[in-house]
């Protein structure tokens, strides 16, 4: 047997110097960290600030009364030495508007965007879906402040005379409205993400129900679909914090009249809407009115927050179980 | 043969959009036998396979001619359903993929999409069946409620089988059952597939030639997109007549 020769004598290897810089990594490094704490540190600025001004706002205002009161109403004194009351500060009629509204835009992009997801990804011809999905991703390219107007503009008008010709009063800046709307436009964010979540699921698994006999729709409702709802779960918690956050569509359509109301054919108003009422004009800093908007900003930021949270958790989770 | 010939396949082509897969093969497989189709890779063997239940419908750019008939019916005939076909021609994959579900739905779904089982004890006896034929029933009597995919290996394949004969086929195909299984689970496979061979005419696609040399009594080698050689699984390994077949199970090529 061969023994390996370890007697001979080597060169030496230059194992210390080398031909670049050591200092140019560091700088490279450095570059690198600074541009990643910019947006760090300026979300937790926000954050901060959201904090602070919120509690400057519950100093004045209870908690209570803005979370579990029910009368909106903070344009009271014009100005400082007017004589007023201090305004109504409960935010429930917010609250209520805005879940009726993501409720109706969510009722309304659900099966829309699930239906197409399903199309696109287990009927639909490659060449047809490599049209679609483009397609798709440009209705969500388009601004808000488009959809908002078409919304105000082309179908409240619509949804006004529509009812009123079956004798329905509806008012000219009405819930469905902006939900409708809304819902159109998180569409493509459902469509797609269910997409991916259906294609990930292993062609194993369809070859495995259709080698059993079952057809292509047994396949998709009982193997596919139940693999997916964890993942479509997901999109349709993102695609719902979407619709609170939402902010033209609502400004534009669903009016400032904070109404206490389940009938989605009256005005309502939504949290973003009153932030952008609340601190648009000339604002005086520390009224409580102004404030507010922080108090209601925090609130918004935690919703959002929670329900990105729980879409993000569920969506890995699921990604995790087939990789 | 012919006589006892369940499956008889008869200039088969198949192409994949330009490209020739199969060139007119013909093939006799016998009822109550196991046959192993062998061959180096790319040579046809699973396209052949995938010809027998109709698996290559899924793939859009495949075109399948020629004449495939069992138990005498043209299985590509227009009047054809492939979900009545594939309730009588079952297939076991190459990597388990047994559903993200029970035990017991894993194996119940077939009977149940074909509603072979009236009411629950009778499902309850079907999947018993099929679980104790696949040899896994003492393994997971007392958890058929867990998932399927919480199970070994070896244990899945053997679930997939279960799933498969369930809904009680004529003919079983099985596409490299064993390449994803360590050794021990390979023989506890091979061993069930001698005894399914009693209820169950077996088509078996296999890398390994002591595999096929063991579980199968007939033997087909592939070359090419071409039938080589067909024959007793005896003679095949001891005295083939073509110079290719010699070649490739004395490891020359492949």
């Amino acid at each position: 047997m061969a023994t390996v020769d370890t007697n001979t004598p080597h060169d030496a290897l230059d194992l210390v110097n080398s031909q670049r810089k050591k200092g140019v990594e560091f700088v490279v490094m450095a570059i690198l960290i600074l541009c990643s704490l910019v947006a760090v540190l300026v979300t937790v600025g926000i954050v901060l600030s959201l904090i602070f001004e919120a509690y400057r706002f519950f100093e004045r205002i209870p908690m209570t009364e803005f979370l579990f009161g029910t009368q909106w109403s903070p344009q009271t004194a014009l100005r400082a030495d007017q004589v007023a009351a201090e305004g109504a500060f409960g935010a429930v009629p917010l609250i209520t508007g805005t879940l009726l509204i993501s409720f109706i835009a969510m009722c309304v992009a659900t099966p829309l965007g699930l239906m197409s997801a399903i199309y696109l990804s287990e009927y639909a011809s490659k060449r047809f879906r490599d049209f679609v999905k483009p397609a798709l991703e440009i209705l969500a390219g388009i601004p808000t402040v488009v959809y908002g107007f078409f919304a105000a503009l082309t179908v409240a008008p619509l949804l006004r005379s529509g009812g009123e010709s079956v004798g329905l009063n509806v008012s000219s800046e009405s819930a469905l409205a902006a939900g409708l709307i809304m819902g159109m436009m998180i569409i493509p964010l459902i469509s797609s993400l269910s997409d991916d979540v259906i294609n990930s699921v292993p062609q194993a698994m369809r070859d495995a129900s259709l080698g059993l006999g079952a057809t292509h729709s047994e396949t998709i409702r009982k193997v596919v679909l139940p693999s997916a709802i964890p993942g479509v779960a997901g999109a349709l918690l993102l695609a719902a914090s979407r619709a609170i956050g939402e902010t033209m569509i609502v400004v534009m359509a669903a009016g400032l009249a904070a109404n206490l109301t389940a009938n989605p054919l009256e005005a309502v108003t939504t949290i973003t809407a009153q932030i952008v009422a609340l601190l648009t004009g000339d604002q005086e800093f520390d009224s409580a009115k102004t404030l507010s908007a922080f108090a209601l900003g925090l609130l918004l930021f935690v919703v959002t927050l929670c329900l990105n949270i729980i879409a993000l958790r569920i969506v890995r989770k699921y990604q995790e179980q087939y990789d | 043969m012919s006589k006892t010939a369940i499956i008889t396949a008869k200039d088969v082509d198949v192409f994949y959009g330009d490209k020739q897969a199969l060139d007119k093969i013909a093939l006799d497989i016998p009822e109550y036998k196991v046959t192993s189709l062998i061959g180096p890779s790319g040579c046809g063997k699973s396209t052949f396979l995938r010809c027998i239940n109709r698996m290559n419908d899924l793939v859009p750019i495949a075109r399948v001619e020629g004449d495939i008939r069992i138990a005498g019916q043209d299985i590509y005939a227009p009047e054809v359903d492939v979900v009545a076909l594939r309730a009588q021609v079952g297939m076991v994959f190459q990597k388990p993929n047994p559903f993200p579900k029970s035990i017991y739905e894993n194996v119940a779904y077939g009977p149940k999409i074909h509603g072979l089982a009236k009411g629950k004890t009778e499902m309850d006896e079907l999947v018993q069946w099929a679980l104790e034929k696949a040899g896994l029933w003492n393994e997971v009597k007392d958890r058929l409620d867990q998932p399927g995919t919480g199970l070994s290996g070896g244990q899945q394949q053997r679930l997939c089988i279960a799933r498969t004969i369930a809904v009680k086929p004529k003919v079983v195909l099985m596409d490299e059952p064993c390449s994803a299984l360590d050794p021990i689970a390979t023989a506890i496979i091979e061993e069930l597939i001698d005894e399914l061979r009693q209820n169950f005419t077996i088509v078996i696609v296999t890398h390994s030639m002591q595999q096929a040399a063991r579980v199968s009594q007939r033997t087909a080698f592939f070359h090419l997109g071409t039938l080589v050689e067909t024959g007793p699984t005896k003679n095949i390994f001891t005295s083939p007549e073509d110079e290719r077949t010699q070649n490739y199970i004395t490891g020359r090529i492949g």
